[in-house]
């Protein structure tokens, strides 16, 4: 099997997943019964992909992601309750309630930026591992995205910027399946993304997504490389997209059996499987866990439903440092 | 609003000004800032010794301050710009070199949808002080490297547009937006990097955003520019003092902000104003300060506010298809207002 986490970062791992699959299914009650008027992107199949992320970087590195981003927020230990709140457009939204849920940040714990447009973050994740290796303190920077940002220019340019300067980034692909409405074999013709993303003279590695100790290993080893001063790698997690592209979803343009055959592999209850049969935790901690998980998604809504929307004195703050330099508002 | 400084302030003694061209004073800027901060670094394409940049304004930094610091980058705008936003996230103070205002283009999701709302999408958490240098160039180059598009940036809340007109302004302007907490888009002309030159000071000095300068004083008439057409509206109030028109002339310096307090006082004062760009009239910066103009003073004004700008027509190569206003033209546009 190699190398594994430690027993408390597995337990850590599972409650990530956890928490993003309680939370992820809560926000889309909360759109049905319509008392979140938000555009929501599920992020349910990438649990393991985002637990393992968090789990080989710290709140010192960087981590740029795109508006598919709860389970990147809850791994890089963004408070819940701030990410809920700003998906409600309060006020103590990580943003004020003016960014929405496509844009969540936290520099306590290192997420830099979320982005609503597909593949722009990767070139600022770029800039972040450039930071880092000119502050040469071991940091490094990750940017998370799906499949479907591979076809766009930003990240073609980015991931030459990387390869050439010998960054220290980690291009973590989450590889669904889908960009938005369109599958992989449809809108490229190769789609053997890790096969391409090594033509640009980096590390590049496919890998099962479904797979959290196989994600995490593989994880593991970029970080340390860019760590290291080895460069940058890119790793294509395969998984698979369990829920519309956003909002309730329509899945009309979903084949059948690839949705009930994936939803097989649903991330948190085979972890959950796999750590029992491993003897890596027992049941009474995952109950635990589960418990704590539930807990932590009733607190974070109830404390973003109370709070109060952003005050109108927000309007023309924030756009630049000095509100007196807009002239004309 | 700061008030408008028509001299630098400089720590150093008078005797070491140089008399430097744009592109030198330029230099001297990113040179200082360079020393200044060893969180400021520039990116852009040809950057570089030996290049030094395609128009030479970089050149030497790399050689003083290494290429970790003063890097050439691929051609690639998206990832320089996006680098950028990035590295000043991270804190850093990256000056982007854009070879010419046509290529933002290319970078214009990461310069609109990233550096401009970033500050305020986070709700003030991730402010990205970079500076964007850019290059009008001119018909000699043809429709794709003339343009000026300052107006595309006016329109785009959260990025500060700067366009200096003199080898002193153009440094001391510089190092304001370098060190300014925004983003600032610092748009140089091709036409004024070699032509004229002041006595600069090598040292760090700074020209507030925001102010405007009197270049001109005039009682019967205010002409409102920036940039390259500065020279023009002055050589044009040259002409018309001839005739006795006795023509104030108004750089702005900054679009964002815009020192509105000084358009309104000069406009106040003459109660005639004539705005004029390089860039089309259609749609232009003199669409809005002639209606900012209009709605303050509409009951003092001795005419309706003009503007003079280019043709609404892409830049073209050839010389006798002029587009941008003249002396000559800014000059018969003026009379007209006056008469």
């Amino acid at each position: 099997m190699g190398k594994i986490p430690e027993r408390a970062a597995l337990a850590h791992m599972y409650a990530v997943m956890q928490t993003t699959t309680a939370c992820d299914e809560r926000f889309r009650e909360e759109v049905r019964a319509g008392q979140l008027q938000a555009a929501f992107y599920p992020v349910r199949g990438l649990e393991g992909v985002c637990a393992a992320l968090g789990a080989v970087i710290g709140p010192r590195d960087y981590l740029v992601s795109t508006y598919r981003n709860l389970g990147d927020a809850i791994a890089k230990g963004v408070p819940l309750g701030a990410v809920v709140a700003e998906a409600a457009g309060r006020v103590t939204g990580v943003s004020k309630g003016k960014g929405g849920p496509m844009h969540l940040q936290d520099l306590a714990a290192g997420l830099m930026a979320t982005t609503g447009i597909v593949g722009s973050g990767i070139p600022i994740a770029a800039g972040l591992a450039l930071a880092a290796q000119l502050d040469d303190d071991g940091r490094v920077a990750a940017a998370t995205f799906g499949d479907g940002a591979t076809a766009i220019g930003a990240y073609h340019e980015a991931m030459n910027l990387a390869a050439l300067w010998q960054l220290p980034m980690v291009f973590v692909c989450q590889n669904n399946g889908w960009a938005e409405h369109t599958p992989l074999g449809e809108y490229v013709a190769n789609p053997d993304l890790a096969g391409r993303a090594a033509a640009y003279g980096m590390t590049a590695i496919a890998v099962d997504g479904f797979d959290p100790i196989a994600t995490w290993q593989v994880l593991d080893e970029a970080v340390t490389r860019a760590r290291s001063g080895g460069g940058p790698t890119f790793v294509e997690c395969r998984t698979y997209r369990l829920l519309g592209h956003v909002g309730l979803g329509d899945y009309s343009y979903m084949p059948e059996h690839e949705l009930e055959a994936a939803m097989e592999r649903d991330p948190a209850p085979n972890f959950r499987r796999w750590l029992i049969s491993q003897e890596l935790a027992t049941e009474t901690e995952l109950e635990q866990i589960d418990h704590e998980a539930a807990a932590a998604v009733d607190a974070a809504f109830e404390f973003a439903m109370s709070s109060p929307p952003p005050g109108p004195e927000e309007l023309h703050r924030d756009v630049f440092l000095d509100e007196s330099m807009l002239v004309v508002q | 609003m700061t008030a408008p400084v028509s001299a630098p302030v400089s720590s150093e003694d008078a005797a070491e000004v140089k008399r430097m061209s744009l592109g030198a004073a330029l230099n001297s800027a990113l040179d200082c800032a360079l020393a200044l901060d060893e969180k400021v670094i520039l990116l852009g394409e040809d950057i570089a010794d030996p290049a030094g940049g395609v128009f030479k304004v970089t050149r030497g930094l790399s050689t003083k301050y290494g290429t970790r610091r003063v890097r050439a980058t691929p051609i690639a705008e998206q990832a320089i710009v996006g680098a950028s936003i990035g590295a000043a996230l991270g804190g850093y103070r990256p000056v982007v070199e854009i070879m010419f205002f046509d290529f933002v283009a290319i970078a214009m999701d990461q310069i609109v949808n990233h550096a401009a709302k970033l500050r305020y999408m986070s709700g003030g958490v991730t402010p990205v002080p970079i500076t964007i240098r850019t290059l009008v160039g001119n018909n000699r180059f043809g429709p794709q490297h003339a343009q000026q598009l300052e107006a595309w940036f006016m329109h785009t809340p959260g990025i500060k547009v700067v366009m200096p007109s003199t080898p002193t302004e153009a440094k001391g302007l510089l190092l304001s937006c370098i060190f300014d907490e925004d983003p600032c888009l610092f748009i140089e002309h091709s036409n004024l990097l070699f032509t004229q030159k002041d006595d600069v000071s090598p040292a760090d000095y700074r020209i507030p955003l925001g102010s405007a300068d009197l270049k001109r004083a005039g009682a019967d008439v205010s002409i409102i520019t920036y940039g390259a057409e500065v020279h023009s509206s002055l050589a044009a109030a040259e002409i018309l003092s001839a005739e006795g028109i006795d023509a104030a002339v108004l750089d702005l310096r900054s679009l964002v902000p815009l020192d509105l307090p000084a358009i309104l006082g000069s406009v106040g004062n003459t109660g005639r104003a004539l705005v004029v760009h390089a860039a089309p009239t259609f749609g232009g910066p003199g669409a809005e300060i002639a209606a900012l103009i209009t709605e303050s003073l509409h009951s003092e004004l001795r005419a309706p506010v003009r503007r003079l700008g280019g043709a609404n027509v892409p830049v073209a190569f050839a010389n006798e298809l002029e587009v941008a206003p003249t002396a000559q033209s800014i000059a018969a546009a003026t009379r007209a207002l006056c008469a």
